[in-house]
């Protein structure tokens, strides 16, 4: 019997792998159709057109034959660019579909590489037709596919790690890059002079230009593989961080490089003046992005009246500081997180609860999209690109990208570790170096280089191809069994406690007061200091009405107690059930416990219990973290109304006396009502509210 | 200032650093401090501490003075505050705050981090009972939200009672018997918290010229 169950599970996974091969297939075959259907249909409607002019300039000598009314005619040409983008991202949005129903290719190969797959399929498709490929066009990947993504890295960046962690993001990010292009370029240049032959042509400048572009930590494909392997805060941070912040070292570089290629001559000013561009970048673009953001704030302080564009705001405001930084050539990532990450706290705290979830929901799908669209085209331009390989540049280039990063995050660890406090192991240093990505960011500028400066321009492109297809599939598909292997510190499972958050205070608290009687102006000091000035001054201009008062450890709790009370409502009224009941029997002496903990409650605190549910019910605002692309922490039922509220307190009134006053021992719940109690329990900890909130309207 | 004081003060700096873990150099510079702070005597009151004035903005100012002032941080198991205190009692205090080392073996680590828990109790345990009572719980909340200047005193209550029964959660043990938090308790709600990595201050970079010692 199980055989059998076996057999037939694995014909329906076949068949259901099956179905989405096919369904990709057919789609690339609309696609590729469609593109073919354009075109003659583009020569179908000039000569229709131009018939018709005929036409009417005959219309007066002759009366030709009358063509019958048209009652249904077509006109593909009207509509064919929309209709192509749409269905492009349609692909993308079913492949993503796709993916997640095979389930062992899920488990194994991270999602972008069965995306590149996928483009390389499409590509491969379109070209055996015979049509022309939409190849990663680079404005439409800055411009339009980028922006997205590192808006929704940057306004849910978590802010607390990321401070703490930022000397050490900043030497990998700047120091590290830096050292990578050097030394890539250098030993690139080396190689090329001893191998001679057609490689003898390319420069030393060539050679530092394409270290630039091949050194860069690429955000996309870090997040992509990320994402799914769940490890520590630290480590995530750390490597994500340096793919954000290298964005400004890159920028700085490939210009430096490509003025200096294009001149021919470089001076040791020129090499000043670059250091000195590399600060007015990076801050620039920062500054850009704080601006913006200061803006966006005190924007979002008037928008009480129209609640509805209120996720606009948040949006154009950031894309609006990423293309100022771009018109100034200054780093458009970093003015895009600095945009984010100022505008988050204040925005958040004005916005309506509707509109936070519009944001949040919006930034995820189109940031999803993106991610999916850039590995297709990726795969496409793949299959397009004018190739001209070269086994020696392209081995050798892989080879050194290991080397150089692996020895720059051995060689800038050594120093940083001397002044951290939590050090990095060997451990840590091995995801750090072997998280180092390439993606699409890397492909983009290799494809912007000028052909006439750069002849081999074509040898990069594949180089680089190889490169960004190595590290992606082999580092992207092994780094999660050697996580595993390793035991890296997965990420945390937090659960919000009070007492953390409460002794999370305490301790920031005396920390800094400690710093003072040391008289030591330390880390905790400044930040004591900027909370400080944030609340008196900041604060005032860019939160509207009482809000700008509340204290962190309230707002903290409020947030607690809703995130609470909208997952018992959601548990209740899906009649979630089935997971009670069967875990019934494990849970009932749990729960028998529980029970007569709560029996010892005395009167006056059931008042004060009483109280608190009334006062704090009332408060609605709800600000969850959700870092993590592919699951948006469930949430958001729609706002209760305080009428649904009343009536259900005054029922669990009801219900907590009398539950409070029978003896543990003679409870004799209906299974039902015992599974739901349990099933609420265990997605809950706090008893206090469980009690409050035994379903009584819904069963 | 003969060089026979300075031998034996170095002698004497020499077992401080032993004893507490610092090393010579952070030892000289905290002395330095402490006698900037006890304008040249050999004692700390409380009020040489108030005349820190960045401690003044402080919302659990209190209970930092009283925690070097709390006899039961210098390791002798007393009870009770003294009203005054020496260098080496300071530097006892301090000695919490240390970073933890880079090679500390996982049964060290524990111990260090049972230290510097206990520490943290007293701060919350202030009539010595040994429990944290829901008063004291109640006490420390207000404090921490006292900060923002608008009477939330009803809501701190109300966060306070939230903990108080999260804590029972966790402990699952009938709360009529000890009508408090005790140390075991307290250890376990703050299991996934890591207090060793966190709870320190860079005694590292601290020299004269950062810690404000100019006459």
């Amino acid at each position: 019997m199980t055989a059998r169950t076996r057999f037939c599970g694995g014909l329906l996974r076949i068949s259901r792998a099956l179905r989405t091969v096919a369904l990709s297939l057919v789609t690339g075959c609309v696609f590729s159709v469609h593109a073919s259907f354009g075109a003659v249909h583009g020569d179908n409607d000039t000569s229709h057109s131009s018939g018709h002019g005929t036409h009417t300039k005959t219309h007066n000598t002759t009366y030709p034959a009358t063509r019958a009314f048209p009652v249904l005619t077509v006109n593909y040409d009207h509509v064919r660019k929309p209709f192509e983008i749409s269905l492009w991202i349609l692909l993308a949005s079913l492949m993503k579909l796709g993916f997640h129903y095979i389930p062992r290719v899920s488990s194994v190969v991270p999602e972008s590489c069965v995306l590149i797959v996928v483009g390389l399929l499409v590509g491969g498709l379109i070209r055996l037709l015979g049509e022309t490929l939409p190849v990663l066009d680079t404005q439409l990947f800055f411009l339009c596919l980028l922006p997205p993504i590192i808006l929704d890295a940057g306004y849910f960046l978590p802010t607390r790690p990321f401070t703490e962690n930022l000397g050490t993001i900043l030497v990998f990010a700047v120091v590290g890059t830096v050292w990578n292009s050097f030394f890539i370029g250098v030993v690139l240049y080396g190689v090329c002079q001893i191998e001679g032959e057609q490689l003898a042509a390319v420069d030393l400048l060539a050679c530092l230009l394409f270290g630039s572009i091949a050194s860069a930590v690429d955000p996309v494909a870090v997040l992509a593989v990320f994402e799914e392997i769940h490890i520590n805060e630290l480590l995530h941070i750390l490597v994500f961080g340096e793919s954000l912040l290298n964005d400004a070292v890159t920028v700085v570089l490939y210009h430096l490089f490509e003025e200096f290629a294009s001149e021919g001559q470089v001076t040791v000013v020129d090499a000043c003046l670059g250091m000195v561009c590399f600060f007015v970048v990076a801050f620039g673009g920062i500054l850009v992005g704080t601006v913006f953001g200061l803006v966006a704030a005190v924007t979002s302080r008037f928008t009480a009246h129209s609640r509805v564009i209120e996720p606009l705001f948040v949006f154009l405001y950031s894309y609006m500081a990423y293309l100022s930084a771009e018109v100034f050539h200054l780093s458009g990532i970093m003015a895009l997180i600095a945009c984010g990450v100022v505008m988050r706290p204040y925005v958040e705290a004005n916005i309506s609860h509707k509109s936070y979830t519009t944001v949040k929901n919006v930034l995820k799908m189109w940031s999803s999209v993106s991610e999916t669209l850039i590995f297709i085209f990726l795969g496409v331009s793949t299959v397009a690109g004018p190739h001209s390989w070269n086994w020696a540049f392209v081995i050798i280039t892989i080879f050194l990208c290991l080397i150089s990063r692996v020895m720059g995050v051995v060689g800038l660890t050594f120093i940083i570790n001397k002044f951290r406090m939590v050090k990095l192991t060997g451990k840590d240093q091995f995801i750090v170096a072997y998280g180092g990505l390439r993606g699409a960011i890397a492909f983009s500028l290799a494809f912007l280089l000028p052909s006439d400066h750069f002849p081999m321009k074509n040898m990069f492109l594949t180089a680089i191809i190889t490169l960004i297809f190595f590290t992606v599939f082999v580092q992207g598909m092994t780094i999660r069994p050697l996580v595993d292997l390793l035991a890296v510190k997965k990420k945390k499972q937090t659960k919000f406690t009070i007492n953390e958050e409460i002794h999370s205070q305490f301790i920031n608290h005396m920390l800094s007061g400690i710093e003072n009687v040391c008289g030591h102006y330390g880390h905790h000091h400044w930040r004591d200091k900027l909370s400080r000035f944030n609340k008196y001054y900041v604060k005032k201009w860019l939160i509207a009405g009482e809000r700008s008062q509340e204290p962190q450890l309230i707002s903290f709790y409020n947030k607690l107690e809703l995130k609470q009370a909208l997952l018992v409502a959601e548990s209740g009224s899906a009649a979630n059930i089935g997971p009670g009941l069967s875990s019934a029997a494990l849970l009932s002496a749990q729960s028998q416990k529980q029970r007569t903990v709560m029996k010892n409650i005395s009167k006056e605190r059931e008042e004060e219990i009483r109280k608190i549910l009334r006062a704090n019910l009332q408060k609605t605002r709800q600000r969850l973290h959700s870092y993590n692309r592919h699951t948006l922490v469930l949430e958001e039922e729609d706002e209760w109304s305080t009428v649904q509220l009343r009536r259900q307190r005054v029922e669990l009134e009801k219900r907590m006396t009398h539950y409070l006053t029978v003896s543990a021992s003679g409870w004799d719940s209906p299974p039902v009502r015992r599974a739901r109690f349990q099933s609420v329990k265990s997605t809950w900890p706090n008893p206090v509210l469980q009690l409050a909130f035994l379903p009584s309207t819904w069963s | 200032m003969g060089t026979s004081q300075s031998v034996e003060m170095q002698q004497n700096f020499q077992d401080l650093a032993e004893n507490t873990g610092f090393s010579l150099e952070q030892v000289r510079n905290l002395y330095k401090r402490f006698k900037y702070l006890a304008k040249d005597e050999d004692t700390l009151s409380k009020a040489s501490f108030e005349t820190i004035s960045d401690l003044a903005e402080n919302p659990i100012k209190n209970q930092i003075i009283n925690a070097f002032f709390d006899k039961r941080n210098f390791g002798n198991y007393e009870k009770g505050t003294v009203s005054e205190i020496s260098f080496e009692q300071f530097l006892t205090v301090m000695s919490f705050f240390r970073p933890l080392g880079q090679d500390v073996k996982q049964e060290d680590k524990e111990k260090i981090r049972r230290e510097k828990l206990h520490f943290l109790f007293n701060m919350h345990d202030k009539d010595g009972s040994g429990t944290i009572t829901l008063d004291e719980y109640r006490r420390v909340v207000e404090e921490l939200v006292s900060s923002s200047g608008t009477t939330e005193s009803e809501t701190a209550k109300v966060i306070a009672d939230a903990a108080m029964l999260e804590v029972m959660n966790v402990t699952m043990e009938e709360m009529g018997a000890h009508d408090g938090i005790n140390f075991e308790d307290f250890f376990k709600i703050l299991k996934g918290f890591e207090l060793e990595s966190r709870m320190h201050v860079r005694f590292l970079n601290m020299d004269t010229t950062t810690m404000n010692c100019r006459k």
